[in-house]
């Protein structure tokens, strides 16, 4: 595909400089230019899902249809199943679809076809075939009310499947970057969006045709005593965490946002364990079997003799997600602060 | 906790987007096909329905066009049998429903009420009439717009307004909500948030009263939308090719959520979809219709096998309460549904009409009703919110079951 308008962001966006002046957006909006841009560059690419003709039940995809044309950016009747294996067909034949799940708790009936079909175009083809354009896009996580079906978080299915990219924003740079690298990227690419985050997330987006590289996690804060690994809007949880660990334990954390979770980039998290030998991992999916569970094995596979302490997980309860107990299911400042102290005061002498 | 706060009302438009996808204002009712080809026996200038009140207190009702359309299988008679008690009873029902749910809609705009709501107004005269037809030994289920259906089963406003709170004294203790009604005692299985995914299961229901040989019938409800799910195809066959008691019911009014029947559906003659399993159409804002449409249904589910019961309705609101309802068709298309086939004011017509009942009655009647919710209402809000204990209980029987907290210390093991 051609991207000679791309600019790789290699170092910290402020750095680049911008020939344009960056335009305030929020999440839905830096998708939607995302989105506009991909439709633009590429004459292949489609969007499709339920009620995307008239923007999407969040407006990621307002004005699409006006600007490039119904037979590119059209609703599907609501059926995933039919979504996701019609998404598959396209992507065979070389298009670009962006396909949207309404939500993430919807992609169930979908799951076989992303699963066993998606994943395993090109291996079972001998490269004869492959999906390489494919797209899902799905708002995910807790919002508040959202409730047993508005609020899962599905990350940890997708990342035991290989052969599927898994890929998490955190902010409205992050996801116009990671969305564009996205599409673009030769694989079927799961992207999940913090829905939580649509309207509230708020920042100076650059205006032009940039990709922010996937299967690399980023350190967003320095720090010498903790490393704490999180990914999407558990970023803010774990800011505020942060903010008052510090202030009361009187120590430094360093936070990693993963972005990219499949292919899980490994190296960066151990590179900080070593220097710190604590590590923490937050996510609103539930506990057991969740993408923590998988970061702390290689942790501790490859970087034990330097822990100093047991690694520690403040994930959701091993329930389904709930709609009146959210406040007390959902991992929070306040607990992610208890874990962060309790590492930091671990006596392993003991 | 960050104070953040998913927007309840999302969705505006700029008048472009709103011109290019929606039935734009100078389009009329008669544009929309469906209400064309079902007749509204309240105008005067269409055949009225005729009343034959006997001796006994039993009425028969020989509908003046004929609200019935078939698809292989023979169309019900056009006749309906009924009682003054009935139709009262049909009235205050209805009402207490309606009442129900325009308390919902205030407390969901209070924030009392969090999550998703989806409201019935309008459509009610489907709950009435099968409710009619059927006994509490027949089972029921249907999908997320559950609120009259769980009344219709005997449910109270308590128990509902309670749930939609989340406090214990709901119908599913608080932790169900909105979407989740579920009455065991009634046979009504709810409730279910995914769309389609009830079709199935009612036909396992089904399955399940076959094979105990109960002479009893399963209702699997589902929406213009749903029925381009793949799962209700492989319910439809299932249930033809084992003959399974269920009557599948197309609630078809006209929107899935934002997009129109014609724009989701290459056939929009949702009780032909079925193929091998026959069809039927009501007209569901008549409560006499779906009456007589359902006891014909239930003797073809229970002898000959299942059928698809598409229940032609119309819903006032939106989607959900973060849907105003406006984007997709016009305010006067709702305005002229509603003074034309209002399900509650066709019932009120029939009751004066015949001189079985007074304004007055008609109109204690719903005072009375306003009272009962509204003292529902307050006896809901001073009910006592469920135990913490209940955020990890009932996810498996066995006692004894660890359930992992943030740390070890901290993690409940389940009494």
């Amino acid at each position: 595909m051609e991207n000679n308008k791309v600019r790789w962001l290699k170092m910290k966006w402020e750095q680049i400089y911008w020939e344009e002046q960056p335009k305030k957006m929020n999440l839905f909006t830096a998708i939607n230019d995302a989105m506009d841009i991909a439709l633009t560059t590429n004459p292949k690419a489609v969007l499709f899902g339920e009620d995307v003709a008239f923007g999407g039940v969040f407006r990621c995809a307002t004005g699409l249809r006006e600007k490039h044309g119904s037979s590119r950016v059209f609703n599907t009747p609501l059926c995933e199943q039919g979504i996701a294996g019609f998404a598959i067909g396209m992507a065979a034949q070389g298009a670009t679809p962006i396909a949207e799940i309404q939500f993430a708790d919807y992609i169930f009936p979908a799951f076989d076809q992303i699963v066993n079909e998606a994943a395993k175009y090109r291996y079972r083809s001998g490269n004869e075939f492959n999906v390489a354009g494919l797209t899902f896009r799905a708002p995910y996580g807790a919002v508040g009310h959202g409730g047993h079906y508005h609020s899962q978080s599905p990350e940890a299915y997708f990342c035991h499947t290989p052969g599927l990219k898994v890929v998490v924003p955190r902010s409205p740079v992050q996801a116009k970057g990671l969305l564009l690298a996205s599409i673009r990227d030769p694989n079927p690419v799961i992207f999940l969006e913090p829905k939580w985050l649509y309207r509230s997330s708020i920042e100076q987006v650059p205006v032009e045709d940039y990709e922010i590289e996937l299967g690399k996690a980023e350190v967003i804060k320095n720090g010498e005593d903790v490393t704490i690994v999180g990914w999407g809007a558990q970023l803010l949880v774990l800011e505020q965490a942060i903010t008052m660990a510090e202030e009361k334990l009187g120590i430094t954390c360093e936070l990693i946002d993963l972005k990219t979770l499949l292919p899980l980039d490994i190296d960066t998290i151990i590179k900080s364990v070593k220097k710190t030998g604590k590590l923490l991992i937050s996510h609103e999916a539930p506990k057991t079997g969740g993408l923590a569970g998988e970061i702390a094995a290689q942790i501790q596979e490859k970087a034990f003799l330097h822990l100093e302490a047991p690694i520690a997980r403040v994930c959701g309860y091993d329930t389904p997600f709930p709609l009146i107990f959210e406040r007390f299911y959902f991992p929070d400042a306040l607990k992610n602060f208890e874990a962060i102290q309790k590492l930091v005061e671990y006596d392993f002498s003991k | 906790m960050l104070a953040f706060r998913f927007a309840p009302r999302g969705i505006s438009h700029t008048p472009i987007t709103r011109r290019s996808f929606a039935t734009s204002a100078t389009k009329e009712v008669k544009d929309v096909k469906e209400v064309k080809e079902v007749p509204t026996a309240a105008a005067g200038n269409k055949k009225k329905d005729k009343f034959t009140i006997g001796k006994d207190g039993k009425i028969k009702v020989e509908f003046g066009v004929n609200p019935y359309k078939s698809y292989k299988m023979d169309a019900p008679a056009p006749v309906a049998t009924t009682s003054k008690e009935e139709l009262l009873k049909f009235f205050r029902d209805m009402t207490l429903w309606r009442r129900v749910e325009i308390a919902a809609d205030n407390l969901y705009k209070a924030k009392h009420v969090r999550g998703f709501l989806h409201l019935y107004n309008g459509q009610e005269a489907i709950v009435a009439g099968y409710e009619a037809a059927l006994t509490k030994d027949d089972h029921v289920i249907t999908a997320y717009r559950d609120h009259a259906n769980f009344m219709g089963r005997g449910g109270s406003p308590f128990e509902v307004i309670s749930e939609l709170i989340g406090k214990a004294g709901g119908c599913s203790a608080g932790k169900g909500g909105s979407m989740h009604f579920y009455k065991r005692d009634a046979n009504f299985h709810g409730g279910n948030g995914i769309v389609g995914a009830q079709v199935p299961i009612g036909a396992g229901v089904a399955f399940a009263l076959k094979y105990q040989q109960k002479p009893n019938v399963c209702i699997a409800m589902y929406g213009d939308g749903a029925a381009n799910q793949g799962q209700n195809y492989e319910a439809f066959n299932m249930a033809a090719l084992w003959k399974l008691p269920v009557i599948f019911v197309c609630e078809n009014n006209k929107y899935g959520m934002g997009t129109s029947a014609e724009r989701s559906s290459a056939n929009t003659e949702y009780y032909t979809r079925g193929d091998a399993v026959p069809g039927i159409k009501i007209d569901a804002m008549n409560v006499l219709s779906v009456k007589a449409g359902f006891e014909y249904a239930k003797q073809h589910a229970l002898t000959k096998g299942p059928l698809i019961v598409e229940a032609e309705t119309y819903r006032y609101m939106g989607h959900s309460m973060s849907d105003p309802g406006l984007a997709y068709r016009t305010r006067d298309e709702v305005a002229a549904i509603k003074a034309d086939r209002d399900p509650i004011d066709k019932v009120k017509f029939y009751l004066l009409e015949n001189k079985l009942s007074t304004e007055e009655e008609l109109k204690e009647i719903e005072k009375e009703i306003k009272k009962e919710v509204d003292e529902a209402q307050k006896k809901a809000m001073e009910g006592d919110w469920p135990e913490i204990k209940e955020l990890y209980n009932n996810v498996y029987t066995e006692k004894g079951y660890y359930v992992r907290h943030t740390n070890l210390e901290d993690s409940v093991v389940v009494e």
